[in-house]
C-alpha cells in the first residue's frame, strides 16, 4: 500500500462526492455550475500568468544549452543543427521537436530490440503514451469548444468528424438503435492516463520517486475522462441543457437549466479543480518547457557574447601580486619578469 | 527472495536485505566510507576568503555549523532562484517521469536509488516547496515538501558530492532539466556555510595563488618543461626551446596543470610542445605558455559561480599582458565548459584580442570569434585538413585506440568529431565504443567535478563502471589497448579506473598520438614512442 | 539419473531464481532496473551479474576448474566490492543462497535419499565457490586500498621523480 496514491485517490473521491451530493441533495447548482467554474478560471489565468512572470523575472545569467550533437565548427565537420543549434532557426526547430514530439523523451527508447524484453518496450511506451495523452487531451479540449461557441466553427466540426468513428446507427421505423459517434480522443485519453498511472504503480523505481502530487492530477484526469464518457455514452446527458449552461458561462450570462444531472456537475467540478490546481503544480511544465535554458538557447557561446545582467566584479589575484611573490624564483630559472 | 524462506545458518541471522517500501524521505542518509571526500582544509577556505573556515569532519555528528545556518541557506536559496531562471524552472517543472533515473553512472554503478538524478534534485526541491511554494506550505508532505533539518543538510552534502555534473541525465529529460545545474546550486549553498571538500577547496586556493591546482611555483613549472625538453631530445634528437611567459608571442596556450605535472598527461604535454616546435620551425608561429595562467581547469566551477570567475579571470588578464592575438586551449573537460559557456560572459568582452585565425592555414575560427579561445582539437583538425603536418602514422601502429568523449566537451559544447578527425588521421587502428556510451550519451569517468580524490575510491570505481564496461567490451572485441580522451581529469582518473576494471587498457591524450606521428624537421629515426617504449619493429634499437 | 543431469535440466530455472536473489539484495528503487534493463551498456551491473551466474552454474555442473570459476565470479565480486552498501558478508552471501534455491527446486526429486546424498556432495562445490568469492573479494579490496595509497604517488610523484625534482636522502 502506498500512502501517496491512496491519499490522492481519496481526495478525488471526496471531490466527486462534494459535487454530486452538493447538486443532487443540497441543490448547489449555482455554486458548482457558475461560481466554481468562474473562480477556477480566474485562479488559472492569474496563477498561470503569475508563475510565468515569476520565471521571466529570474534572469538568465549564462547561456547553458545541453548540446546533444556536433557543434558548429569547421567546414569539414558536419554540424547537428537540431541537437546543437547555433542559430535562432535551429533553436526553433529544436524547440518544436521538443514541444510537439517530445524528442528528448524519445531518445530514451532506442530502436534496437535484440536481446531485450519488457523494459525497452516500456521506455518506448512512456514516449508513446505521453504523446497520446497530451494530444488526445488537446483534441478533447478543442472539441469542447463547441459548448462555448455558437455557431460551432467549421474547424471544430471537422475535428469532430476526424476524431469520431464507428457512428453506429440503426434507424428503422420500428427500432432506432444508435450510439453517438465514438470519439477516439476520449478513449485514448483514458487509456493513456491509465497507463501513466499503472507505470507509477508497477515500476518500483518510478513508484519510489512519485509523490502524492504526481498521482493526484492523474486521478483527476481519469475522473474527468470517465465522467465525460459516462455522460456521452451511458447516462446520455441532456446536451441541449449543458450547452445552455456553458454558453451562458461563455457569454457572461450564466443560467442554470433544468434537467442536467449531478454527473455533469461532477465533470465540471473536476475540470474546475484541474484548472485551479494547475498553476500550483508540476502541470506548469506546460509553460516551463518553453523557458528551459538548456533547450531554448543557441550554442553559439563563443561566437556571440551572452550578457549577465548581474555580473559583478570579484577579487582576483593579479599578475603583479603573483610576480611579487615569486619574482626571485622566476628570475632564478630565467623566466621573464615585469620588474627586475 | 520474498517467496523463498531465509537460508539457514549464519547468513540467515544477518540482514542482507535493504529496507523495503520505505519512502526516500523516510530513509535517513547514511554517510559511508569510500563514498565521500574529506572536508576542506580551513587554511584553503580562509586563503580564498570563503565563509566559515573551520576544522570539521563529515563523520562527526557536529558539523560546527554557524548558528543561523538555516537562515543563510534559505536566503541563499531565494537569491539563486531570482538570479538563475534555470534553477527556478528546474525546481518547478519536473513531473518525475523517471526518464533520467537510470541514466546516471552513479545510480547504475552504486545501486543507490538516491543517485537517480530526479531524486538528487528532489533533495533541493523538497525544501524549495516547503519554503517557497504555496502548495508546499499548505499541503506539506503530500506536495512533496519537507523542512530543512540537519539530516537534510547532510543528505545534500553527501549526494551533491556524488554528482560529477556530467549532464547525461539532461540529454534525456523532456524539459532539459540539468542535474549539473542543480548540483552547482546545491554546492553553492553548502559553500555559504563552509561545507566544501578538500579536493576542491585546496586546488582552488593553490590555483588562486600559484596559477595552478597543484600549487606548483613558477620555477618548478620551468623545471618540468626543461625535463620534457630533455626527454624529447632523447627520443627525437631535437632540442626544443618552448616559449614561457613570452610577451609578443602570437598565441597564448593554456592547458590543465595536470598535463604538466601528472602522468600520463605529461606525454600529452610533450605532444603539445612538439607540435608548437614544429609550427615554429615550419611556419614561424610563436605559441607561449604561461606560469601565471598555468591552469586550464577551474575547480572554482565546482565551488561557486563567483569562485569560477575569480580563477578564470587570469586567462584574459595574461593574454592581455602578453599581447597575444588569441588563446589556444588544451585538452580538458570542464575547462572547456567554462571557456565555452561562461568565460566571455564572466570576464569578457575580450576586445584586446583578435578574432582567431589560424596563421598557418588562414582558417577563421568563426565559432570562437567573440570569446577568442580555440580548442586545440579544432586547431589541429584544421592543420591536418590542410595537410600542414608531416605524419608517420605507423608509429602508432602498436596502438588499438578507442575514444572517450569527455562529458563537458560533449554535452556542454558539442566537440565530438574534431578529436575523431584528428585521431583517424594519426592512427591506423581506431574503434568506437557502443553508441549508447559515446558522443552525447558518453558515460562519465566517475571522478569529475572535484571527486578525483583517493578517499572516495569506491565511489569513483562504481561510478566509472559503466564507462569501464564499454571499454572492456572493445578491448575484448577488437583488442583495444589505448583509450584516448581530451580531458586532464580523465587522464588522472582513468588509469585507476582501468587498473581496477580493465588493466590491459592504457590512457592517452590525443596530442600524444599526434606527436608520436609528427615528423619534426631534422629529427633522427625514432626507436621509441613518447613513453620511451619501443616502436613496433624497433625493439632492438630501443634497448641500446 | 546423475545430479548434474538433473541440475542441467533445471538450469535456467535455477539461474533465474539465483539472479533474483542477488537482485533482491539491492534497494527497491534499484532492483527493478537491474533486473529488467537487458542492455549490457545501459545496465552493466545487472548484465554482468546475470551472465556471470549463468556461466558459474555451467561450471558447477560441468567442470570444476578453479581458474575458470574465478574468471566468471570475478566480475560479480568486483562490482559488489565497490558497492559500499554491502558489508563483505552481504556482498558474498548470494553464493550460499544457491543451496537453498536448488533444494527448493529439486524438492520432489530429493525425496529419493540417493539424490539427496549426491546433492550434498554437489553442495561442497558451492562451499568452494564461497571460499573463492572470499579470496576475490579480498583481492578487490586490496586493489582499492592500493589505489588509495598510491593516489598521489603514482601520478604526480612519478612525473616529478622522472624530472629529477625530488631529492632523495643520500647515505653518506
Amino acid at each position: 500500500m502506498n500512502v501517496n496514491y491512496i491519499f490522492s485517490l481519496i481526495v478525488v473521491v471526496v471531490l466527486f462526492l462534494l459535487a454530486y451530493v452538493g447538486v443532487e441533495a443540497a441543490g448547489l447548482q449555482v455554486f458548482f455550475g457558475v461560481i466554481i467554474p468562474y473562480l477556477a478560471l480566474v485562479i488559472f489565468i492569474v496563477g498561470f500568468f503569475y508563475r510565468v512572470m515569476g520565471w521571466a523575472r529570474s534572469t538568465v545569467p549564462f547561456r547553458i544549452p545541453t548540446t546533444c550533437g556536433q557543434q558548429e565548427s569547421l567546414p569539414w565537420i558536419k554540424q547537428n543543427k537540431i541537437d546543437n543549434p547555433s542559430t535562432l532557426l535551429h533553436v526553433l526547430v529544436r524547440m518544436a521537436l521538443e514541444v510537439l514530439l517530445f524528442r528528448s523523451l524519445f531518445r530514451n527508447s532506442r530502436m534496437e530490440l535484440k536481446n531485450s524484453r519488457l523494459s525497452y518496450k516500456l521506455e518506448i511506451w512512456l514516449w508513446l503514451f505521453s504523446l497520446a495523452f497530451h494530444y488526445s487531451f488537446l483534441v478533447v479540449l478543442v472539441r469542447h469548444l463547441r459548448f462555448f461557441l455558437e455557431p460551432v466553427p467549421f474547424i471544430i466540426k471537422q475535428i469532430e468528424v476526424v476524431d469520431g468513428f464507428f457512428r453506429i446507427e440503426f434507424v428503422s421505423e420500428v427500432l432506432t438503435v444508435g450510439l453517438p459517434g465514438i470519439y477516439i480522443s476520449g478513449l485514448v485519453l483514458l487509456a493513456a492516463v491509465t497507463f501513466l498511472f499503472l507505470r507509477r504503480i508497477f515500476i518500483p523505481q518510478v513508484r519510489y520517486i512519485s509523490l502524492a502530487a504526481d498521482y493526484f492530477p492523474l486521478f483527476l484526469i481519469m475522473g474527468i475522462a470517465i465522467t465525460g464518457i459516462m455522460m456521452r455514452y451511458f447516462t446520455k446527458v441532456d446536451v441541449v441543457g449543458v450547452k445552455e449552461l456553458t454558453l451562458g458561462l461563455a457569454t457572461f450570462h450564466p443560467t442554470i437549466p433544468e434537467g442536467v444531472g449531478g454527473l455533469f456537475y461532477v465533470h465540471l467540478f473536476f475540470v474546475s479543480t484541474l484548472f485551479a490546481y494547475f498553476p500550483f503544480s508540476k502541470l506548469m511544465h506546460l509553460g516551463g518547457v518553453f523557458l528551459s535554458p538548456t533547450r531554448n538557447l543557441a550554442n553559439n557561446n563563443r561566437a556571440v557574447r551572452h550578457i549577465n545582467p548581474w555580473n559583478y566584479p570579484v577579487p582576483v589575484h593579479t599578475y603583479e601580486e603573483y610576480e611579487d611573490e615569486f619574482r626571485e624564483k622566476m628570475v632564478g630559472v630565467g623566466l621573464p619578469v615585469e620588474k627586475e | 527472495m520474498k517467496d523463498l524462506p531465509k537460508p539457514d545458518g549464519l547468513v540467515s541471522m544477518m540482514d542482507h536485505m535493504p529496507p523495503k517500501d520505505k519512502g526516500w524521505m523516510d530513509t535517513p542518509v547514511k554517510i559511508r566510507k569510500g563514498m565521500y571526500c574529506y572536508a576542506s582544509n580551513p587554511k584553503s577556505v580562509k586563503y580564498l576568503g570563503l565563509p566559515y573556515p573551520r576544522e570539521w569532519s563529515p563523520m562527526d555528528d557536529d558539523w560546527k555549523l554557524p548558528e543561523n545556518w538555516k537562515e543563510i541557506i534559505s536566503e541563499g536559496f531565494r537569491e539563486r532562484l531570482e538570479r538563475f531562471r534555470s534553477f527556478k524552472i528546474f525546481m518547478d517543472v519536473c513531473v518525475r517521469c523517471g526518464a533520467c533515473a537510470d541514466k546516471c553512472h552513479f545510480f547504475i554503478g552504486t545501486g543507490d536509488p538516491k543517485n537517480m538524478p530526479v531524486l538528487r534534485a528532489e533533495l533541493l526541491r523538497s525544501v524549495y516547496r516547503n519554503d517557497f511554494t504555496t502548495a508546499g506550505k499548505v499541503l506539506g508532505k503530500f506536495a512533496g515538501a519537507r523542512e530543512m533539518t540537519l539530516d537534510v543538510l547532510k543528505e545534500w552534502w553527501y549526494y551533491f558530492f556524488q554528482c560529477t555534473e556530467c549532464r547525461r541525465c539532461s540529454v534525456f529529460c523532456p524539459y532539459g532539466i540539468d542535474t549539473a545545474e542543480i548540483t552547482i546550486m546545491g554546492r553553492e549553498l553548502l559553500n555559504l556555510i563552509g561545507l566544501n571538500i578538500d579536493w576542491i577547496a585546496t586546488p582552488v586556493a593553490n590555483c588562486y595563488r600559484t596559477g595552478n591546482h597543484l600549487g606548483i611555483q613558477p620555477h618548478a613549472f620551468k623545471d618540468m618543461m626543461d625535463f620534457f625538453v630533455d626527454e624529447i631530445e632523447d627520443i627525437t634528437g631535437i632540442r626544443l626551446a618552448p616559449s614561457i611567459n613570452k610577451k609578443g608571442a602570437d598565441i597564448l596556450f593554456i592547458t590543465p596543470s595536470g598535463d604538466v605535472f601528472a602522468d600520463p598527461g605529461t606525454y600529452t604535454c610533450m605532444g603539445y610542445m612538439m607540435l608548437f616546435h614544429y609550427l615554429k620551425e615550419k611556419f614561424g608561429i610563436d605559441i607561449t605558455w604561461s606560469t601565471y595562467a598555468s591552469e586550464g581547469g577551474n575547480f572554482g566551477f565546482f565551488t561557486s559561480h563567483e569562485t569560477m570567475k575569480r580563477l578564470n579571470a587570469k586567462m584574459y588578464a595574461e593574454a592581455k599582458r602578453l599581447g597575444v592575438k588569441w588563446i589556444l586551449g588544451g585538452e580538458c573537460g570542464h575547462m572547456w565548459r567554462v571557456i565555452h559557456q561562461y568565460m566571455d560572459t564572466l570576464n569578457g568582452p575580450a576586445n584586446f584580442l583578435e578574432e582567431p585565425v589560424s596563421p598557418i592555414t588562414g582558417t577563421k575560427f568563426e565559432n570562437a570569434k567573440s570569446t577568442k579561445v580555440v580548442h586545440i582539437a579544432e586547431f589541429t583538425s584544421d592543420l591536418i585538413q590542410h595537410d600542414k603536418l608531416d605524419l608517420d602514422i605507423s608509429r602508432n601502429d602498436h596502438l588499438k585506440v578507442t575514444f572517450h568523449d569527455s562529458c563537458n566537451p560533449a554535452r556542454g559544447m558539442g566537440l565530438l568529431d574534431e578529436p575523431r578527425h584528428v585521431i583517424r588521421n594519426v592512427c591506423e587502428h581506431f574503434y568506437e565504443m557502443p553508441p549508447n556510451t559515446i558522443r552525447e550519451q558518453t558515460f562519465c569517468c566517475g571522478s569529475g567535478a572535484g571527486l578525483n580524490a583517493g578517499e572516495d575510491m569506491e565511489l569513483r570505481m562504481a561510478g566509472g563502471f559503466p564507462r569501464a564496461n564499454a571499454v572492456k567490451y572493445v578491448h575484448e572485441k577488437y583488442g583495444v589497448n589505448m583509450m584516448a580522451c581530451i580531458c586532464a581529469i580523465d587522464r588522472a582518473a582513468f588509469p585507476d579506473l582501468m587498473s581496477y576494471w580493465v588493466p590491459e587498457v592504457d590512457i592517452t591524450g590525443i596530442h600524444e598520438l599526434v606527436a608520436n606521428a609528427l615528423i619534426l624537421p631534422g629529427e633522427k629515426e625514432r626507436s621509441t614512442d613518447l613513453r620511451s617504449e619501443p616502436l613496433p619493429g624497433m625493439e632492438d634499437e630501443a634497448d641500446e | 539419473m546423475m545430479i548434474e543431469d538433473l541440475l542441467e535440466e533445471k538450469k535456467s530455472d535455477i539461474v533465474e531464481r539465483w539472479f533474483d536473489a542477488v537482485i533482491e539484495s539491492y534497494p527497491d528503487g534499484t532492483a527493478h532496473f537491474l533486473k529488467n534493463q537487458k542492455d549490457l551498456f545501459a545496465n552493466p551491473v545487472g548484465s554482468n551479474i546475470y551472465s556471470g551466474l549463468n556461466a558459474l552454474m555451467d561450471c558447477l555442473i560441468k567442470k570444476h576448474d578453479e581458474t575458470v570459476i574465478k574468471d566468471f565470479l570475478d566480475p560479480i565480486i568486483r562490482i559488489r566490492a565497490v558497492q559500499t552498501m554491502f558489508s563483505p558478508s552481504q556482498a558474498t552471501a548470494f553464493i550460499f543462497d544457491l543451496k537453498k534455491i536448488i533444494r527448493d527446486i529439486l524438492k520432489k526429486e530429493l525425496k529419493n535419499s540417493e539424490t539427496g546424498d549426491k546433492l550434498s556432495s554437489f553442495e561442497r562445490k558451492i562451499d568452494d565457490l564461497g571460499l573463492i568469492a572470499f579470496d576475490l573479494f579480498m583481492e578487490c579490496r586490496e586493489k582499492i586500498f592500493e589505489l588509495k595509497a598510491n593516489q598521489e604517488k603514482t601520478k604526480v610523484y612519478r612525473a616529478f621523480e622522472r624530472a629529477g625534482l625530488i631529492v632523495e636522502i643520500q647515505e653518506d
